[in-house]
């Protein structure tokens, strides 16, 4: 390794570029989610914007102390972060602070760490270590299950705080497997799950069953003389069957009674515009009224006066749609794609696995909020209250993104490099 | 780069994938569905309509005759109200706990988060002590608002009243009313809405998530000022007007006095009238439940709806005419002894055997059989088919003013009635009628209505030897004093100046000469000319009537007055008419008290047990008396005489 090169040798700017452009777009926005005619100075260190300026000067200098550190660290160290994750996360549901129904804060003088945060980069790391040692196939059961076991343990944790939407974060993570051989049907029952659940919730069970029935026959008289597949597809039926009724179950005794109506809302079963459906409903109105170019920077006004609630942490996108239109919605999505797509080309130019599944890691992570928070401003998926990355309001957040991104900033800038 | 690259190119496509699908609901959202727009305007912007005060309404001394006074609504808005003391907030509106939870429960189906009207109108003091405990009602608020006051509680049929517009008024004024807004239902108020409403003024307030109010919209670029109704001068003379109310204290009828040269109304009175001030305020239904269901009909306007047989009035109009066709002439005499014999066997009584007259003398002694021989000459004995002499007849008599309106600024006016050729030919199955077939037209009898209106035109006329301007009551509006040009147009009655000589000195005689029928009712100092009336009323005592004008020479007013069920011309309507005419032109009255308070406390109603009606006065007569006195009402609403004689 040549020591006299420096530390940004071979950093991927456009990524630090997209970064910066993303973090500044979020510093705009959340001015002019919470803005405050009496300190109208974005700089104001009193106000919220004036604090995401502080959180984003640190995230860049977090992500300089990053790109200084020496690449192996994070491999070596990966599993010391999952373990002092994991003190954290018990640590919070003893010491933490309730806010809003999650005990998902450390307070730490006036500032609140969110362990669940950092949780993400040091599972990624973990997963990524693991995965990338010798003779590991992700197609082994027993492979499948450490995976499952490095994953489930923070989620579990995290669901106990409760906090459903950052431990379904981890869930993202089943990309990474199936980049790395997971079979392909993992994904596809994992939709099929999917469909079935929305069904079972949508029409009544009689129904679904018929239907299920039907199809299967289907598939059954058209492969009859393959053996193995009917097989399948009755084991198939079988598990569905089963799952619709735990799902039934799930849905009437283990949701809480919020979550069941924000799936409901979603779904339409119900219409619920002054309880659970108000926030979409508002974020909707909100997004629909800036129209192809929206109303112009600090003169939305579903924003500027309060009717989307917590506006400039998990509903920025709404100040976004409302302010800057269709136009805004367009470029930030496209920035979103852009970084995914270079994450996923930068994770493929590695010749380290490890740097390769953390890559991928990196994405799914960010992707998953990408989509989910998006896709709940707009009613597409059930209100989770995950942030937007780099662009909602909020320390633990950005720097946790930071951290996430500039691992692998560094370990790409180290990609000749032997590991 | 191992065995699973190309799963590298499925995950960025289910990344591409995902991205298109959010931007295609947002472009739904944000581009083609105009829903969220408009949620998101109803979700800040609050149109808060100014209502302007309503425009004023002076007599022609620019005495105040309606104003405004401020009132109280209390309104809430359901989704701020906080719990509270329920039974003092009732104590202090002055309702029930029933009641409470109906007006809430209205109020929060019209809207939980926009403010609605929750008691109409409080009254000062319970505003007063309301607005103390104001601060325990969270999301309740007063707004105030101005309602009419008339503060002489005079000429309440000519203001008219105003009230909640009606779905259909909505419906027809192009979105300019809205529910709750107030219009002019009758008289004055309804006439002339458009110029005493003013115009609206609009602010957009916006507000923020939690109602509160947040500027302007636009820094107030849509907003707009309201402008207050305009002024009104009406012609009236409230001096006057009220001296006539006070006259018609007790009596069923009506009172018009005009200002011959401008057509101006000085008086207008309908009585039985009421207090205007019963159709403002929350008593407003149940006073008006109670004046429409009051035998004497108070709501009934009589100077221009209550349509009677002119009687000998009439006369002067015949006279007239007949001198304008060449047929009498002031020396024609005819011999009266005590009737008018027609047809085979007809007979029309006169008053008196009257023996030779001549035709001042016809007039002032209302002889019938003078004008049964003129109305036969005109008829008759005019050189043409009396069909035809009659379509003339009809022709010159509707110049006068009678037979259609005339055209007041007042909603509502009766045409009267003018038999037209047509109804008799229909009724005696041909066209060969002569005078015989309707002499009773002669003496104002008969196919006749008149409206009081009408018959104080009539004098205007006499008054002006040949024309009128149509009468008016609003003689100026707003600030430039504008008054419409219809009333400005001089219409002519068809007859020649000089053919009014021989009339007038006729009416003068009435009143000034001892021989006259109206010689009681003579003024000290002015020439009054005048001519009784006698109206028979098959359903009771006859009405009395009385029309004049004075002075004889360049008169000042003409009046006309009916009261019902009072007998004869002179005994009642001529006594109240000249008390009338001298207050005007002198500004005091000369006569003895005794003879005014005759006037002021007699009770002519029928079966003379009603008084004139106060504000929450329960009528309590028994039913016979209302049986009686729904008859008269009836009897006018229905042209009474019609008998044909």
């Amino acid at each position: 390794m040549n020591k006299q090169r420096s530390p940004f040798f071979n950093v991927d700017w456009i990524v630090v570029i997209t970064f910066l452009v993303l973090c500044i777009i979020g510093w705009f926005n959340i001015h002019a989610a919470v803005y405050n005619p009496e300190k109208p100075s974005i700089f104001d260190l009193e106000t919220n914007y004036g604090k995401q300026l502080l959180f984003i000067i640190s995230a860049l200098i977090l992500g300089l102390v990053i790109l200084l550190l020496d690449s192996k660290f994070f491999n070596t160290f990966s599993p010391v972060f999952y373990g002092i994750t994991l003190l954290l996360l018990i640590l919070v549901l003893i010491v933490g602070r309730n806010v809003g129904g999650n005990q998902a804060w450390i307070p730490i003088g006036s500032f609140r760490l969110q362990p669940s945060e950092f949780a993400k980069f040091s599972t990624c790391l973990l997963l990524a270590r693991y995965l990338s040692s010798i003779n590991i196939k992700v197609q082994d059961l027993r492979t499948q299950a450490v995976c499952a076991i490095i994953l489930l343990i923070p989620m579990g944790l995290i669901m106990l705080q409760p906090d459903t939407g950052s431990a379904l974060v981890f869930g993202s993570l089943i990309f990474v497997l199936y980049r790395e051989g997971l079979s392909g049907y993992f994904l596809i029952i994992g939709a099929i799950l999917i469909v079935l659940f929305v069904l079972s919730l949508l029409i009544s069970k009689l129904y679904l069953l018929l239907g299920l029935v039907a199809i299967c026959g289907l598939l059954i008289y058209n492969y009859k003389k393959n053996r193995a597949f009917i097989t399948t597809v009755v084991y198939g039926f079988i598990i569905s069957v089963i799952f619709i009724f735990c799902v039934d179950f799930a849905y009437k005794n283990i949701l809480q009674s919020h979550q069941r109506n924000r799936i409901d809302v979603l779904l339409g079963i119900v219409e619920d515009l002054k309880g659970e459906g108000y926030n979409v409903n508002q974020s909707k109105i909100a997004i629909g009224s800036g129209g192809m170019w929206g109303r112009g920077y600090l003169q939305g006004t579903q924003t500027k006066y309060d009717f989307v609630p917590e506006q400039s942490t998990d509903f920025i996108f709404c100040t976004i749609g409302e302010e800057w239109g269709f136009a805004g919605s367009v470029v930030v999505i496209g920035l979103y794609l852009f970084l995914l797509l270079r994450i996923v080309n930068i994770a493929e130019r590695q010749r380290s696995s490890f740097s390769r599944i953390y890559g991928y890691g990196v994405a799914s992570i960010i992707f998953f909020h990408f989509f989910i928070n998006i896709g709940m401003t707009i009613g597409l998926v059930p209100v989770i209250g995950i942030p937007l990355p780099f662009i909602s309001y909020g320390g633990s957040s950005l720097w946790s993104f930071t951290i996430l991104l500039f691992i692998l900033l560094k370990l790409d800038s180290n990609r000749m490099g032997i590991v | 780069m191992n065995q699973f690259f190309a799963r590298k190119f499925i995950i960025q496509g289910i990344f591409i994938a995902v991205s298109l699908i959010l931007l295609t609901r947002i472009f739904y959202i944000q581009v083609i569905s105009d829903k969220y727009l408009l949620s998101a305007n109803n979700n800040v912007l609050r149109k808060i309509l100014i209502y302007p005060a309503r425009g004023i309404v002076l007599d022609r001394n620019e005495n105040i005759l309606v104003q405004n006074e401020p009132v109280y609504d209390l309104m809430v808005i359901p989704r701020e109200v906080k719990p509270f003391d329920t039974l003092l907030f009732c104590q202090l509106v002055g309702i029930d706990k029933e009641g409470f939870d109906k007006r809430f429960k209205k109020a929060r189906n019209y809207s939980p988060y926009k403010a609605s009207v929750f008691e109409k109108q409080l009254s000062a003091q319970t505003y007063a002590t309301f607005q103390e405990k104001l601060y325990q009602f969270t999301g309740f608020f007063v707004q105030n608002r101005t309602v009419r006051k008339y503060p002489d509680s005079t000429a309440a049929q000519f203001l008219g009243y105003i009230g909640e517009v009606s779905e259909k008024a909505i419906e027809n004024s192009n979105g300019f009313y809205r529910q709750g807004d107030y219009i002019g239902i009758s008289g004055v108020e309804k006439s002339y809405e458009e110029l005493l409403r003013g115009q609206r003024g609009v602010q957009n307030l916006m507000v923020d998530a939690l109602n509160r109010p947040k500027g302007h919209f636009a820094d107030g670029k849509y907003d707009t000022l309201a402008v207050s109704g305009e002024r009104l001068i009406s012609s009236l003379d409230k001096g006057l007007q009220k001296l006539g109310e006070q006259l018609m204290n007790n009596k069923i009828g009506s009172v018009v006095a005009i200002e011959p040269s401008t057509g101006e109304i000085l008086a207008f009175i309908s009585s039985p009238g009421y207090d205007p001030n019963m159709m403002v305020g929350r008593e407003r239904g149940n006073n008006y439940m109670e004046l429409l269901n009051q035998p004497s009909k108070p709501m009934f306007i009589r100077p221009i709806q209550a349509e009677y047989p002119p009687g000998s009035i009439f006369k002067v109009i015949n006279a007239l005419v007949a001198q304008q066709f060449g047929l009498i002439n002031p020396q024609s005499t005819f011999y009266c002894p005590g009737g008018y014999r027609y047809g085979r066997r007809g007979f029309m009584g006169c008053t008196h055997v009257h023996g030779s007259v001549d035709l001042a003398g016809s007039i002032e002694k209302s002889c019938n059989t003078y004008y049964g021989y003129t109305y036969n000459l005109m008829i008759d004995k005019s050189g043409m088919r009396p069909v035809n002499a009659f379509k003339r007849w009809r022709e010159a008599v509707s110049n006068f003013g009678v037979g259609d309106r005339l055209g007041i600024d007042l909603p509502n006016e009766r045409k009267g009635l003018l038999p037209s050729a047509d109804l008799y030919t229909k009724r005696w199955g041909s066209d060969k009628w002569g005078s015989s077939f309707n002499i009773s037209l002669s003496i104002g009898q008969g196919e006749l209505g008149i409206t009081p209106l009408q018959m104080a035109n009539v004098m205007a006329i006499v008054a002006n030897r040949g024309f009128y301007f149509k009468p008016h009551l609003i003689q100026a509006i707003g600030e430039k004093k504008v008054i419409k040009s219809e009333y400005t147009k001089r219409n002519d009655a068809g007859v020649d100046p000089k053919y009014f000589d021989v009339i007038v000195q006729g009416m003068s005689q009435v009143v000034n000469s001892p021989s006259g029928t109206a010689i009681y009712s003579k003024i000290n100092g002015i020439e009054m000319c005048g001519k009784t009336g006698t109206v028979q009323n098959p359903h009771g005592e006859d009405h009395s009537v009385f029309v004049a004008f004075a002075p004889r020479d360049n008169p000042k007013i003409a009046i006309a007055v009916v009261v019902e069920n009072a007998g004869f011309g002179s005994t009642w309507s001529a006594p109240i008419a000249s008390l009338l005419v001298e207050k005007y032109l002198t500004g005091k009255i000369s006569r003895p008290k005794a003879y005014v308070d005759r006037l002021l406390e007699a009770n002519l109603l029928p079966g003379r047990a009603i008084v004139k009606p106060k504000p929450k006065f329960k009528p309590k007569t028994d039913s016979s008396n209302v049986a009686n006195s729904t008859a008269i009402v009836l009897g006018i609403k229905t042209k009474s005489n019609k008998k044909n004689e």
